[in-house]
């Protein structure tokens, strides 16, 4: 979009909503930035000389004789070297005292990667968590969130898998962050030293919800300057994506629009997927991860938001509290990534795929075993050593407190396996028992 | 049409989202295609409502600082393909334009590349005669693409019949040249090309009549050829929870059917699913010729962030480029992932037109939507009594997993085959997810594929089928007494049938897609397998208590899964063979 050499200024409000007011205009494009009494808006309707205008602040207070300023041109984020190590807000002004980072001007929310662009992922990203580097091994390139009740320690184990995962930059978009978990970054990235890696963006639970809209865009629009034009490894974090769908419903509903299932509204899945499609890795080695946080409300996933997340991301990695151990593990039912067969067996040792599966299907045997229990039955003495395995596994493997490489946890697996089972009870092919089953059984 | 008028201009006078208002001076056409002026690009567009002068047109692009006022042009035509050689292999967008041949790493705005290259010369061989009857899609001549015979056909919007008044020589020829020209009744001329264009909404009928399918199509995948087949000309669909398995058996089925053409509609998913094909097609053979997979193959790109109204365009355009394979007599498969994003294309649309909304919010003709677009799958008789069949298999990602929802109920209604995706069985990585039990295929009721069926296969198939269903059918009725009664409160029998039934799933119905010998199944060797397992469910075994059924069987599968794992019919398969016969001789009686 071009700006204009002038701005014409507006002071005739005709309509005033929530989010939105309306007033007559000409000249304005779709998707235009505004000022209206100081407050950033967009453009979101035209209808011949009338121009609506979603306020990000909210209307509070804007009266009808309002100074209207159109910018010329769609939200945008000074993109270059000096965003590393800064603080911003949801409109990309510092927020950590420092002067405005300068660079050159972009668009955000800017046209999508041709897929024939694109390069099949295939780098692995190591965490040393077992519940993500054995069962789920994530890729760049890969999207995918964390999915949690809301007392989950998402917020802690993503800058735990943020701080391994060895990237160039890390991109954080806080989206209706406490303030505390805001410090919680912050701190946790300045004490390992990595504050010159990190570009955050942050909304935090003071500010309006709908100015969280434009959190991940800028977040997005940073990541692809750096896996663009600097081909650089960049990790986003956004956290918590269900406060963004939540905005979202807030302007569709304030917009009269007809919501769909959960009063989400009917574009949920297109508006999730532009985001979370920024994901991307090129041939030049610049990659965009995303690892996200969708909390969850009683763990139910058939909710709109996880539901259509899960229709979009690249798996999901479910954080459960594992009350036999006291500890919170990486569900291995309900996670998942879907990028996994890219690397494991080939980037890993060749029986990472087989050990991965038979663990989780003892593992499912156990639930199993603990519903015949609970159903007041008696167990077989099988069942007995599922449940005894379960409980290492979770102990050993799942938690999110362990921290070993990827060839520590397949010989933790094979012992566990050999501990508790016959080969026949494991059944994997022959030549990987042949090879891989520890000696002395 | 009005195709020869003077072209409709008009002005944009509103915007919402990807919906614009146009004002026009002259006649437009419901779905005719314009073109918004923006700055110094073109924005296509087509025209979906028309309130009086009013055109409401959905942009194929983002419409980012489009203003009132600005040119629109209409071009007296409705959205269409573009047909020739030089369509296979090829990667497009939901519009057909070629996405190898667009600049830059981002999708630029107004870029429409060609669908195949106009200057290339095909190596031409006449199959008409000078005086031959024509009508639309008659073979006129023939070109090598990929090593498939193209058939060069008079063009589907011929309407009457034709004389061939001149062919061309052998040799090669432009694709837009001259290589016919067919004289009608009055001896009006009408020259014909290899391209001619055809609007994808509208099915090609270029054809005598459409029989009912009667011959499988071999998938490679168990749990459909064993159990519930899909056939040549057959419409079969996949609904599932996200991540319960739909791509990898849709990806799957794509590799391994035996199809000349496969057709590849990424509509509204992941751009690195279609990455997977770019990648991998180019190096993997087609199990059937040995060639590259990817030269029989076309995809239609529009993942979940490419423009939303050409996700709704993509699948028509899969099925037009599918038709137009159809009438050369060759065998296609179409595959679309996902319908619901299609669907919800529609729905964003017309919520925003403020239609009244049907259930969920989806518009009221959604239903016959889909049931007009499944109906233009299936096998044909050509005009010259050769065949041709577009095989339609589409997934569908119903919202929270539950399938008492729209897209779901609607595509039921037509689809014939039915592969229901269970959670529970994603989640225990038993995998494809297909469960058997609530699946079927609609075309074992048709006594015609019955009988190519045991012709094909083997006289005593049909029974063998329905013997594995029962054991999976008294499979889980054993696992739901022994749920309520305990292990011990059930007789052997019981365990038995619920370990026969695990026996079956395990061998049949599990399949490693990841797997380079399990993967793909052929026929042949399905056959061999079923055979195998009702071998060891008809024997008689002994047991003194319950607890010696469950290491048994495991025992059991782990034997018959490492043959599943081993090439077919090699000493390692017959190795493991020979231990299967063996542990059953340990508990057999009589
Ligand atoms: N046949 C199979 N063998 C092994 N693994 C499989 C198989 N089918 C599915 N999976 C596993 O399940 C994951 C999800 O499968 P897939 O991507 O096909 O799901 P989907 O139903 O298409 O989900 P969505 O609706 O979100 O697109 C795969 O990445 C793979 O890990
Ligand atoms: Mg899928």
């Amino acid at each position: 979009m071009d700006t204009r050499a002038f701005q014409r200024i507006y002071t005739k409000i005709e309509q005033i909503t929530k989010a939105t007011c309306t007033l007559k205009a000409t000249g304005v494009g779709y998707e235009e930035l505004a000022m209206v009494a100081g407050k950033e808006a967009q453009v979101v309707k035209i209808m011949d000389d009338q121009v609506t205008l979603q306020v990000f602040a909210g209307t509070e207070g804007i009266p009808t004789n309002a100074e209207v300023v159109f910018m010329g041109k769609a939200p945008s984020l000074k993109v270059g070297d000096a965003l590393a190590g800064r603080f911003f807000n949801a409109y990309g002004q510092p927020i950590d005292g420092g002067p405005e980072a300068d660079g050159e001007e972009r668009e955000i929310g800017g046209p999508s990667v041709n897929p024939v662009r694109r390069k099949q992922p295939s780098e692995l990203i190591t965490t040393g968590i077992a519940g993500i580097d054995l069962n789920n091994s994530l890729v760049t390139g890969q999207k995918i969130p964390f999915f949690a009740d809301p007392d989950q320690p998402y917020n802690q184990v993503m800058a735990m898998v943020a701080l391994r995962a060895k990237a160039d930059k890390i991109i954080l978009g806080g989206i209706g962050l406490t303030n505390d978990d805001y410090l919680y970054f912050k701190n946790v990235f300045e004490n390992a030293g990595a504050l010159h890696r990190i570009v955050s963006f942050v909304n935090t639970t003071e500010d309006p919800p709908v100015e969280r809209l434009l959190v991940p865009d800028m977040a997005l629009a940073a990541a692809e300057y750096f896996a663009v034009d600097k081909h650089e490894k960049v990790l986003v974090l956004l956290t918590d994506m269900t406060l963004y769908a939540d905005a979202l419903s807030i302007v569709s509903n304030r917009m009269d629009q007809i919501p769909s299932k959960d009063s989400m509204p009917g574009s949920l899945y297109s508006d999730l997927a532009k985001l979370y499609e920024k994901a991307v890795q090129f041939e030049d080695g610049g990659s965009v991860t995303i690892i996200a946080v969708t909390t969850l409300s009683g763990g139910d996933i058939t909710h709109a938001i996880p539901d259509n997340t899960g229709y979009i991301t690249e798996g999901q990695l479910f954080l459960r509290r594992d009350t036999d151990i006291g500890k919170v593990i990486i569900d291995p039912f309900r996670s998942l990534s879907r990028l996994k067969q890219l690397v494991i067996g080939k980037k890993t040792r060749a029986d990472h795929p087989q050990v991965m599966n038979a663990a989780v299907r003892l593992y499912a045997d156990a639930a199993n075993a603990r519903t015949k229990l609970e159903n007041g039955f008696d167990l077989t003495d099988y069942d007995e050593r599922t449940l005894e395995f379960a409980k290492e596994y979770s102990r050993e493997l799942l938690a999110i407190d362990v921290n070993i490489d990827t060839e520590k946890m397949l010989e933790v697996a094979w012992e566990l396996f050999a501990r508790y089972f016959s080969q026949a009870e494991v059944g994997m092919k022959q030549e990987l028992m042949d090879k891989y089953w520890p000696n002395g059984n | 049409m009005k195709e020869t008028a003077q072209h409709t201009h008009g002005k944009v006078s509103g915007i919402i989202a990807n919906l614009v208002i146009v004002r026009v001076d002259g006649p437009v056409a419901q779905n005719e295609i314009c073109f918004i002026q923006h700055a110094d690009t073109q924005l296509m567009a087509e025209v979906i409502k028309i309130l009086g002068d009013k055109a409401y047109v959905q942009v194929f692009e983002s419409t980012r600082g489009l203003q009132p006022g600005m040119e629109v042009t209409f071009t007296g035509h409705l959205l269409e393909a573009t047909l020739g050689p030089g369509i296979l292999s090829k990667n497009y967008d939901g519009l057909m334009h070629d996405l190898d041949t667009m600049t830059g790493i981002f999708l630029k705005r107004g870029e429409y590349t060609l669908s195949f290259d106009m200057e290339q010369k095909w190596d031409f061989r006449p199959l008409a005669a000078v005086g031959d009857k024509i009508t639309a899609g008659s073979w006129l001549g023939e070109v090598t693409e990929n090593s498939i015979p193209h058939k060069i056909m008079a063009p589907f919007k011929l309407e009457g019949p034709y004389t061939l008044q001149s062919i061309a020589e052998p040799g090669a020829y432009g694709v837009t040249e001259t290589i016919a020209v067919l004289t009608d009744s009055r001896g009006k001329e009408t020259p014909v090309s290899m391209v001619q264009k055809w609007p994808v909404k509208k099915a090609v009928k270029a054809y005598q009549n459409k029989p009912r399918p009667f011959k499988l199509l071999e998938t490679g995948v168990r749990t459909i050829d064993t159990l519930n087949p899909i056939v040549e000309g057959g419409t079969g669909f996949i609904p599932g929870p996200f991540g319960s398995g739909k791509t990898v058996m849709q990806q799957a089925i794509s590799k391994q059917a035996e199809a000349d053409i496969v057709i590849v509609a990424a509509c509204g998913e992941r751009a690195n699913e279609v990455v997977d094909l770019f990648t991998e097609f180019p190096e993997l053979d087609d199990p059937w010729t040995g060639r590259k997979l990817m030269e029989r193959t076309t995809i239609i790109a529009n993942t979940s962030n490419m423009p939303v109204a050409a996700r709704e365009a993509s699948v028509y355009t899969a099925m037009t480029i599918a038709e137009y394979y159809r009438s050369m007599g060759l065998k296609v498969l179409l595959l679309a992932d996902s319908t619901s994003r299609w669907a919800q294309a529609l729905r964003e649309m017309s919520n925003r037109m403020e239609e009244l909304p049907g259930p969920d919010a989806f518009p009221m003709d959604l239903p016959a939507i889909i049931s007009n677009f499944y109906s233009r799958a299936g096998i044909v008789f050509l005009n010259n009594g050769q065949t041709g069949s577009i095989t339609f298999i589409g997934t569908v990602s119903p919202a929270g997993g539950n399938l008492k929802e729209p897209v779901t109920e609607s595509t039921k209604k037509v689809a014939r085959c039915f592969y229901a995706l269970s959670q529970q069985r994603a989640d225990s990585k038993r995998y494809p997810a297909i469960d058997p039990i609530d699946s079927y295929s609609k075309y074992l009721e048709y006594p015609e594929l019955l009988k190519t069926l045991n012709e094909q296969i083997a006289p005593n198939w049909a029974e063998q089928v329905i013997e594995l269903k029962n054991i999976l059918f008294r499979g889980k009725e054993a696992a739901e007494q022994i749920n309520i009664l305990g292990d011990d409160g059930v007789s052997i029998d019981t365990h038995l049938a619920f370990w026969r039934s695990e026996v079956v799933d395990a061998i049949i119905l599990q399949q490693d897609a990841f797997d380079e010998v399990d993967s793909r199944c052929p026929l042949k060797r399905q056959k061999y397998m079923v055979d195998k397992i009702l071998d060891v469910t008809d024997t008689a075994l002994a047991f003194d208590g319950y607890e010696e059924v469950n290491p048994y069987f495991k025992r059991v599968i782990s034997a018959l899964k490492q043959m599943n794992y081993s090439e077919f019919e090699t000493p390692k398969f017959k190795q493991y063979e020979e231990e299967l016969r063996q542990i059953l001789e340990e508990r057999k009686t009589g």
